[in-house]
């Protein structure tokens, strides 16, 4: 009691078991830092293709790799991932699906949404990438 | 800043294995792992492992703590009153959620029961934590009725019957910290954030039709950290052993902050 400042921290992080709303929280928040810095570059893309046709080339072809369009993948990935769980952040807001059953439900629900968007996003690009070729 | 670790006077170490005694060695054997800190003996926290008899022991992880107190290691220290839910001091981090340890079964954990104080907290000895900040931060939202005019002169103030039910959900609150200590937020900002549980009591003086300071209570609330470090994480809603939903309340707060403007 006298030297509060010797007393230890009991555990947090170390024992915790998060549960899947958590997880989900975390991810949003991963996934939004993901966005910000992704999308500087992204940006450099269409400000090249507006001023020059050679350096867009170039970029073009950096994101045609195996790694670019991973990379592409994980930022469409972490853009639907983040505007499902921010559609969710909405309806919290309004002070709907706190029921702890409910949010685990939309938890599954908002990740799915995300995978299929994803998977729908890309699937359209890649017909459209096919029309064209 | 949040710090994700452990500072390095707060590193767990292993500890000392107690073997039931002879006649229970033939019984269902069950491994409690017990944190444990004691200041006089100085050095690290560790943690203790009880093989304790279930056949001799009461359902609740409380009844191991007490047999193991009582029987295999007088010197553990934990807080225990009503064993039954209500009085909210045996709340601790029993297999990685917070709990009271009267109310959880020993049946509902599989494998090694183990048993920590609850999370994020200066720990006084083993199982006892520090909730010294947590009771002013209840202090300061002054958690009584506060009124301007003055009660009827021939009876108290009566409520209605739809207006009590506002109090359902909020009012079984016994202030065990199993929410807030299980809150992310209330780990890396819990100096200046309310936290879960101080939240959920604020509501509860703002939603009593009896109570005429709503307003000022509203001010003293607003604030980027008093009451916006909830993210909506959801960990004190799961943890509530008494089923409440503190995230609930605080998005009501931020739902009437919201309306007040117009």
């Amino acid at each position: 009691m006298s030297q509060p400042d010797s007393r230890p921290l009991s555990p947090h992080l170390q024992v915790y078991r998060l549960p899947l709303t958590a997880l989900l929280s975390i991810l949003h928040r991963f996934t939004g830092v993901v966005l910000a810095l992704g999308m500087a570059p992204l940006t450099g893309v269409l400000v090249a293709a507006a001023a020059d046709a050679a350096l867009y080339e170039q970029l073009r072809a950096l994101l045609s790799a195996w790694w670019g369009q991973a990379l592409l993948a994980l930022w469409t990935g972490a853009l639907y991932f983040h505007l499902c769980t921010g559609i969710r952040h909405l309806f919290w807001d309004a002070g709907l699906g706190f029921d702890v059953a409910v949010a685990f439900r939309t938890s599954l629900w908002t990740v799915a949404a995300a995978l299929a968007l994803t998977a729908l996003t890309w699937l359209a690009a890649l017909w459209v990438r096919g029309m064209l070729a | 800043m949040a710090k994700f670790r452990l500072p390095a006077n707060s590193i767990v170490r292993k500890g000392r294995y107690y073997a039931a005694a002879g006649a229970s060695r033939g019984g269902r054997i069950r491994r409690f792992v017990v944190y444990r800190y004691d200041a006089a003996a100085g050095g690290n926290p560790r943690t203790d492992t009880y093989e304790v008899d279930l056949d001799d022991c009461g359902p609740m992880v409380l009844d191991a703590l007490i047999k193991i107190k009582n029987e295999t290691d007088s010197t553990l220290a934990f807080r225990r009153s009503c064993r039954e839910g209500i009085c909210g001091s045996c709340s601790m981090n029993i297999c990685g959620r917070n709990t009271l340890a009267c109310t959880r079964a020993i049946s509902d954990v599989r494998g090694d029961v183990r048993v920590f104080p609850l999370p994020h907290l200066p720990v006084i000895r083993d199982l006892v934590p520090d909730l010294t900040h947590f009771y002013a931060q209840y202090a300061s939202i002054k958690p009584w009725m506060r009124t301007q005019t003055p009660p009827p002169p021939d009876r108290e103030r009566l409520q209605s019957v739809e207006d009590r039910d506002k109090l359902d959900g909020l009012e079984e609150c016994i202030l065990c910290a199993c929410c807030s200590t299980s809150c992310p937020s209330y780990w890396w900002n819990g100096d200046r954030y309310l936290g879960p549980a101080i939240l959920l009591q604020a509501y509860r003086w703002i939603a009593d039709s009896r109570d005429e300071a709503a307003g000022e209570r509203l001010d003293e609330i607003e604030d980027p950290f008093k009451l916006y470090r909830c993210h909506t994480i959801m960990n004190c809603a799961d943890a509530c052993p008494k089923g409440l939903n503190p995230a609930k309340a605080i998005a009501e707060i931020k739902k009437l902050l919201v309306a007040r403007r117009f």
